[in-house]
C-alpha cells in the first residue's frame, strides 16, 4: 500500500475537483428509558457491574422478552420527527456468538422496521434521506485485561450485562452525505432531534449515541457508488470529521495509484489519526436472521401514531425558522446556537416583550452558556431596554444578568443592588469637573494631544463611582469641557 | 434416497456456525442423517404455497406492550456464584480474539 | 407397586382442607412411594423431599390456622426438569446445565405453589425435550410402570412415569411437538396440551418457543382439569400468553357430549397405525356416539404434512434458543485457549446427540441460501395446515385420533434410527403447528397388554368441550 499522502493523515480536503466523497450513516441512539427493551431492569449509565440485571437481560434460560411501550413511543417519536413511514414490523433474531450477548443472539428488527423513508434537513436546507429507523436491544461490555487492553493481545476478558437490553433505536441514512463536514452537520442535527423530542440524552461520550460510517469515493461525476468501507470507534463529532476525511483520502489515494478499494468494516484510531482494517466483508457473517418467535408483531394504531404526533414539541428545525423570522437580522449561527442550547423560547419571548433582537441574541449566545438558571423572559427584555436607554452600560449588564440567572428578580432591583443606578447628569459633571481640578498636569497633556490619556479619566471616574459612571459620557463630558477651554482661551 | 442434499462440507460449516466441534464420525453419521431428514421432508419443497403468508405465531395477536415501570434486579452475589470463573463482579471469559461479527 | 392409597389430587386437597388428611402424611406417603420405586422407574432426576416435606408442614399450619391453602392444598405435584425452580437444580437433563440452580421460579411453578400444591421433584426428560423414549437424557432412561423393558415416551416421560407409578398423583409436562401426549398415552395417564398461550412459558427452558406449551398429568380427567385450571391465564411475563381469562374447564366437566359433532382425523388414523391402537381408537369413539355425540369421518388434508414442518421449526428455533449455553454465564464450562474455542469445546461436551443432530437441522434450515426453501417454507405449510383445519372446525366441534401409532416401544428400539423415532410424533405435531389443544386418554390396552391413548383435539380455547368428551371415554371404561 502506498503511504505518500496517508503519512499526513488528515490534512486538508480531499482533491475535490476529481473526487467526490460518498458518506451514509448508520447512528445508534440508547433511548431515555427507564428500563430495558425487553425487560423491568433499569436502563442507566454507570453503576457497578452487573447490577441492573435480570433474568431477561440475562439471557437466562426460560427468561422471555415483554416489549417495553415507552421505548416504542420514543421510535415513533423519532419517525415522526424524521417525516418516516410509521409501520409494522417484526422484531428478528440476529444469530451471532460472542459473550457480550447473553443470548447469543440480538433481538433487532431486520426486514420490517418499525419507521421507513424519511429525510432529516441539514441546517444548509439539504435534504438527507433516511432509509429506516429501527428498535433493537443493546449488548452487554467487555473489558480486555492484559496486553494492554487490546482486544488481540489481551489474557482475558471481562462481561457486565448492565448495557444489555438497553433499547436503541438504529437511523441509517441514505449514502447522500458528500463530505465530513455534511456528516457532522447531520449527527449534530440528528442529535438535535433526538435531543428535541425527548428520544435519547444523545450523549456521544457516554457511547448513548454511537456512530458508524460508510465511505466510498468516486470520481467526480459518475452515478454509480464505489466499494465502501465500514468505519467504527468513532466517538465524538470531530473524529466523525478526522476519520471520514482520513478514510476518504487513503481510498482516492489507492484508486489514483491505480488499486482497488477492498469492500471492508475498519476501525478508527484517535491516537494515530488512521483507519485500521478490522475484517473483509467478503466474508460475509451469516447471522441466520428469523422471526423473535417470543415476540408478536408491532403494530401501532393509527390513533396512537397520531396521539404521539400531537405530543412533539417543536423540531429544531422549525425552531430555527420561527426565531431566524424573528430575528432576521441576526447571524444564522447564532440563531442555530440559540436553538441548539434550547435558549431559543427565552429569546423569542423576551423579543415579543419589545426588546432589540441583536441584543437578546447577543446575550442568550455569549452570557448564557450555563443556561438561563432563574432569569425570566420579561427580566431579559427588561434588561435590553436599560442597555438600549442607556441605563446600563454593557459591562453592567452583564453583571446585572448575572444575578438574574442566579437569584432571578428585576434588573432594575439587580441593577440597583449592584449601585448601577445610571448617574445623573448633574452628578456627572461635578465628578468630571473635580478629576479635572485634582489632576492638572494629565489634564494639560490630554488637552495638549496625548490622546491615550482620556482612559485615565474614564478610568478614574470609574473607580470613584463604582463603575456606575458611563465610560461614553465621561469622555464626552471632557471633550465639552476641553471645547470650551480652549474656546475661552 | 436421491441426489445428496448436504454435502460433509456443509455439514462441517454448519457445526462451525453452531460452535460444535464434531468428530469425523459423528460428521459423517450427521451428514447422512440429515440428508434422510431433508429427502423425507422434500414433500414441503413440493407443496404449492404461493400466496400464503408464513405463520410465525399461532397467534393472531400483535401489540404485546409492558408499562415502563422498573422491577426487580437479580442478586449479583448469587448470579456470580453460578458463573463458571467470575472476577470483580464480572463474568471471566478467555480471549475474544476480535471484535463482534 | 404403590403403597399409596389410590387418592386422586382433588380428593387430598379436598381431605387436606377439612383437616382428614394432613398434607405431611400425604407427602410422607408418595416418598414412600418413590423410595421403593424410583430405583427401577428413575422418573426423577431430582427429589426434594426435605422441601417437600417442609412445604406439607406449612400446609398443614395453614388448615390449623384456618387459613384456605388453595385448591391444589398438600398435593404433591412433581415437575418436568425443564421448569425453572428458585433454589432447586433445573438441569433439562443435560450435562451443559448440570448444577444450575435457577434464581427464579417459573410462572406456573409460582402458581402451584400458590394454589396449594407441595412439589415432590424434578422429572428425568429427554435433554432439553428433544426426544420421543426419554432414553436421551444424560442422566439415564426412565423406564415404564407398566412393562419396565419398554421406554415411557418422551420427552415427558419421567412425568408421565411419576404419575403412572403413584409418586405423584398430578406431574407438569411440557408439549413441543407431542411430549405429553404421547408418553401420557404410553404410560396410560392423561395428559393435556392446551392451546398455546393459555399457560405462561416464562420459566419453561425454551425448546421451540413457537410451539412449546406447558400442560399437566393425572391419573384422572378431573384432576388435569384441576391443575390446568391453577396453571392458565393471562401473564405479563409472556407476549404470547393470552390476556381474556377462561372460563375454568373444572367446571363443565359433566356436561357429556350429547348433541356434539365429532370428527374422526382419516389423516391421522390410517397407515402406520398399529391395529390395536386403532381399534382402541374405535372403542373410544363408540363410546362417544353411545354418549350421544355424532360422529363422522373429517379430513384435514394438510395434517400429513405435519411431520415435515414440524422437523424444519422445531430445530430451527431450538437452534437460536440453545445458542445461550455457551460456557460463559451458567452451567458447565470446557476451558480453552479463547472463548470461541471454549465456547466450542464447552457445547460439544455439554449436549447430547439428539440435541446437536437438532441444532445441526435448525442451522442448516435458517442458513442463507436455504432459508427459503426449508425454514419458510415450512412456516407457510403451518398457514396451509391452519386452514385445512378452520375449515373443520366449521363442520365439527372436536377432532379424535390415536395419541400414538403404536403402543410403548422397548428401550432401545429406535434409539439407532433418528427417523424412526421421528415417526412416533406423527399424531401429535399437527396441534403444535396450530396451536390447538388436545388431551390424550387412556383407553384400554393392546395386544402387549400395554396401555392405548386416544386423542381428542380441539380448536383454539375449546378446553371446556375436550374435557367433557375426556369425561366422558374416562366414564365409559
Amino acid at each position: 500500500m502506498s503511504t505518500g499522502i496517508l503519512g499526513v493523515p488528515g490534512l486538508g480536503a480531499p482533491a475535490d475537483t476529481e473526487w467526490e466523497t460518498v458518506v451514509g450513516l448508520e447512528v445508534h441512539a440508547e433511548l431515555a428509558t427507564e428500563t430495558k427493551l425487553f425487560s423491568a431492569s433499569p436502563n442507566r449509565f454507570g453503576g457497578e457491574p452487573n447490577t441492573h440485571i435480570d433474568p431477561v437481560s440475562l439471557g437466562l434460560p426460560g427468561s422471555l422478552p415483554v416489549l417495553n411501550q415507552k421505548a416504542v413511543e420514543l421510535a415513533v417519536r423519532v419517525g415522526l420527527a424524521l417525516d418516516c413511514r410509521i409501520q409494522r414490523s417484526v422484531f428478528a433474531r440476529k444469530n451471532y456468538f460472542y459473550p457480550d450477548m447473553p443470548k447469543d443472539f440480538q433481538i433487532s428488527q431486520y426486514d420490517e422496521p418499525i419507521n421507513t423513508d424519511g429525510w432529516l434537513e441539514l441546517p444548509s436546507g439539504k435534504r438527507i434521506g433516511i432509509e429506516r429507523a429501527h428498535l433493537e436491544e443493546d449488548t452487554g461490555k467487555t473489558v480486555h485485561i492484559g496486553g494492554g487492553g487490546r482486544i488481540h493481545e489481551a489474557g482475558y476478558s471481562l462481561v457486565d450485562y448492565n448495557r444489555a437490553g438497553v433499547p436503541l433505536i438504529e437511523i441509517v441514512s441514505r449514502p447522500e452525505l458528500r463530505s465530513a463536514s455534511e456528516a457532522r452537520q447531520y449527527v449534530a442535527e440528528l442529535r438535535a432531534i433526538l435531543v428535541a423530542v425527548g428520544a435519547s440524552d444523545g450523549k456521544m461520550e457516554e457511547g448513548s449515541l454511537r456512530v458508524d460510517c460508510n465511505v466510498s469515493v468516486r470520481p467526480r461525476g459518475s452515478d454509480r457508488l464505489g466499494a465502501r468501507c465500514e468505519i467504527k470507534n468513532v466517538n465524538s463529532l470531530r473524529s466523525l470529521g478526522r476519520a471520514i476525511e482520513y478514510e476518504a483520502r487513503r481510498q482516492i489515494d489507492l484508486l489514483s495509484s491505480g488499486q482497488p478499494v477492498e469492500q471492508q468494516t475498519r476501525h478508527w484510531n484517535e491516537d494515530d489519526g488512521r483507519t485500521h482494517a478490522l475484517r473483509s466483508k467478503e466474508q460475509d457473517y451469516d447471522y441466520r436472521y428469523f422471526p423473535e418467535p417470543d415476540l408478536l408483531p408491532l403494530d401501532p394504531s393509527a390513533k396512537w401514531v397520531e396521539q404521539i404526533r400531537r405530543g412533539l414539541p417543536a423540531l429544531p428545525r422549525d425552531r430555527r425558522l420561527r426565531l431566524a423570522e424573528a430575528a432576521p437580522s441576526v447571524d444564522a449561527g447564532h440563531i442555530a446556537l440559540a436553538v441548539e442550547c434550547s435558549l431559543d423560547e427565552l429569546a423569542l419571548a423576551a423579543m415579543s416583550g419589545g426588546a432589540v433582537p441583536e441584543r437578546v441574541l447577543t446575550h442568550v449566545v455569549h452570557n448564557l452558556a450555563g443556561g438561563p438558571g432563574q432569569l425570566a423572559a420579561e427580566a431579559l427584555a427588561d434588561l435590553v431596554q436599560m442597555e438600549e436607554a442607556g441605563e446600563l452600560t454593557a459591562t453592567q449588564a452583564k453583571k446585572v444578568l448575572a444575578v438574574l440567572v442566579d437569584e432571578g428578580g428585576t434588573p432594575r432591583q439587580a441593577a440597583r443592588e449592584l449601585g448601577f443606578e445610571a448617574m445623573d447628569a448633574g452628578e456627572l459633571e461635578a465628578l468630571v469637573d473635580g478629576l479635572i481640578a485634582e489632576n492638572p498636569d494629565e489634564w494639560s497633556r490630554w488637552c495638549g494631544g496625548e490622546a491615550k490619556l482620556a482612559g485615565f479619566f474614564v478610568g478614574r471616574a470609574m473607580k470613584a463611582t463604582g463603575g456606575r459612571a458611563d465610560g461614553k459620557a465621561v469622555t464626552l463630558l471632557l471633550n465639552a469641557r476641553r471645547s470650551c477651554e480652549s474656546g475661552s482661551a | 434416497m436421491g441426489q445428496q442434499r448436504i454435502t460433509r462440507a456443509e455439514c462441517a460449516h454448519v457445526a462451525a456456525l453452531a460452535r460444535l466441534e464434531l468428530t469425523d464420525e459423528e460428521l459423517e453419521r450427521f451428514a447422512a442423517q440429515l440428508d434422510e431428514l431433508l429427502d423425507h421432508v422434500a414433500e414441503v419443497e413440493a407443496l404449492d404455497v404461493e400466496g400464503l403468508a408464513p405463520t410465525m405465531h399461532a397467534l393472531p395477536i400483535a401489540n404485546v406492550l409492558r408499562p415502563d415501570v422498573p422491577g426487580e434486579v437479580l442478586d449479583r452475589d448469587e448470579v456470580m456464584a453460578a458463573a463458571p470463573l467470575a472476577e470483580d463482579g464480572q463474568f471471566r471469559v478467555p480471549p475474544v480474539l476480535g471484535e463482534a461479527p | 407397586m404403590t403403597a399409596v392409597e389410590p387418592m386422586t389430587a382433588v380428593e387430598i386437597a379436598a381431605a387436606v382442607k377439612s383437616g382428614r388428611r394432613s398434607a405431611r402424611s400425604v407427602v410422607d406417603d408418595h416418598l414412600s412411594a418413590i423410595e421403593a420405586g424410583e430405583a427401577e422407574v428413575h422418573a426423577f432426576n431430582l427429589v426434594a423431599a426435605e422441601q417437600a416435606r417442609t412445604r406439607a408442614g406449612q400446609i398443614d399450619a395453614a388448615v390449623a390456622a384456618g387459613i384456605d391453602p388453595g385448591p391444589l392444598a398438600g398435593v404433591p405435584v412433581a415437575l418436568k426438569d425443564n421448569l425453572c425452580t428458585r433454589g432447586l437444580a433445573t438441569t433439562c437433563s443435560s450435562r451443559i446445565l448440570d448444577g444450575w440452580i435457577p434464581p427464579y421460579d417459573a410462572t406456573v411453578v409460582e402458581r402451584l405453589h400458590d394454589a396449594g400444591a407441595v412439589f415432590v421433584g424434578k422429572t428425568n426428560m429427554d435433554e432439553f425435550a428433544m426426544g420421543s423414549s426419554t432414553e436421551n437424557s444424560a442422566f439415564g432412561p426412565t423406564r415404564n410402570p407398566c412393562d419396565p423393558s419398554r421406554v415411557p415416551g418422551g420427552s415427558s416421560g419421567g412425568s408421565a412415569a411419576a404419575v403412572a407409578a403413584g409418586f405423584a398423583p398430578v406431574a407438569l409436562g411440557t408439549d413441543t411437538g407431542g411430549s405429553i401426549r404421547q408418553p401420557a398415552a404410553l404410560c396410560g395417564v392423561v395428559g393435556v396440551k392446551p392451546t398455546y398461550g393459555l399457560v405462561s412459558r416464562y420459566g419453561l427452558v425454551a425448546f421451540a418457543s413457537s410451539l412449546d406449551q406447558i400442560g399437566p398429568f393425572a391419573a384422572t380427567v378431573a384432576d388435569a382439569a384441576a391443575v390446568l385450571d391453577a396453571i392458565s391465564g393471562p401473564d405479563g411475563r409472556d407476549s404470547t400468553s393470552i390476556a381474556a381469562p377462561q372460563p375454568p374447564v373444572s367446571d363443565t366437566l359433566d356436561d357429556g357430549v350429547d348433541g356434539l359433532r365429532i370428527g374422526v382425523l382419516a389423516e391421522l388414523s390410517g397407515d402406520g397405525i398399529a391395529p390395536d391402537v386403532a381399534s382402541g381408537l374405535r372403542a373410544a369413539v363408540g363410546a362417544l356416539e353411545s354418549a350421544g355425540a355424532r360422529v363422522a369421518r373429517a379430513s384435514v388434508p394438510a395434517a400429513a404434512y405435519g411431520l415435515s414442518a414440524y422437523y424444519l421449526i422445531a430445530p430451527a428455533e431450538a437452534s437460536s434458543n440453545l445458542a445461550r449455553y455457551d460456557g460463559v454465564r451458567y452451567g458447565l464450562r470446557v476451558d480453552a485457549q479463547s472463548t470461541p474455542e471454549m465456547n466450542t469445546a464447552t457445547r460439544s461436551a455439554g449436549f447430547g446427540e439428539e440435541v446437536k443432530r437438532r441444532i445441526m437441522i435448525g442451522t442448516y434450515a435458517l442458513s442463507a441460501g436455504y432459508y427459503d426453501a426449508y425454514y419458510g417454507k415450512a412456516q407457510k405449510v403451518r398457514t396451509l395446515i391452519i386452514d385445512d383445519f378452520a375449515s373443520v372446525w366449521e363442520e365439527f366441534d372436536l377432532l379424535v385420533s390415536p395419541t400414538s401409532p403404536t403402543t410403548a416401544f422397548s428401550l432401545g428400539e429406535r434409539t439407532a434410527d433418528p427417523m424412526a423415532m421421528y415417526m412416533s410424533d406423527v399424531c401429535t405435531v399437527p396441534v403444535n403447528l396450530t396451536g390447538q389443544a388436545a388431551v390424550s386418554v387412556p383407553y384400554g390396552v393392546g395386544e402387549d397388554g400395554l396401555p392405548v391413548g386416544v386423542q381428542i383435539l380441539a380448536p383454539a380455547l375449546g378446553e371446556p368441550v375436550m374435557f367433557r368428551a375426556a369425561a366422558v371415554l374416562e366414564a365409559s371404561l
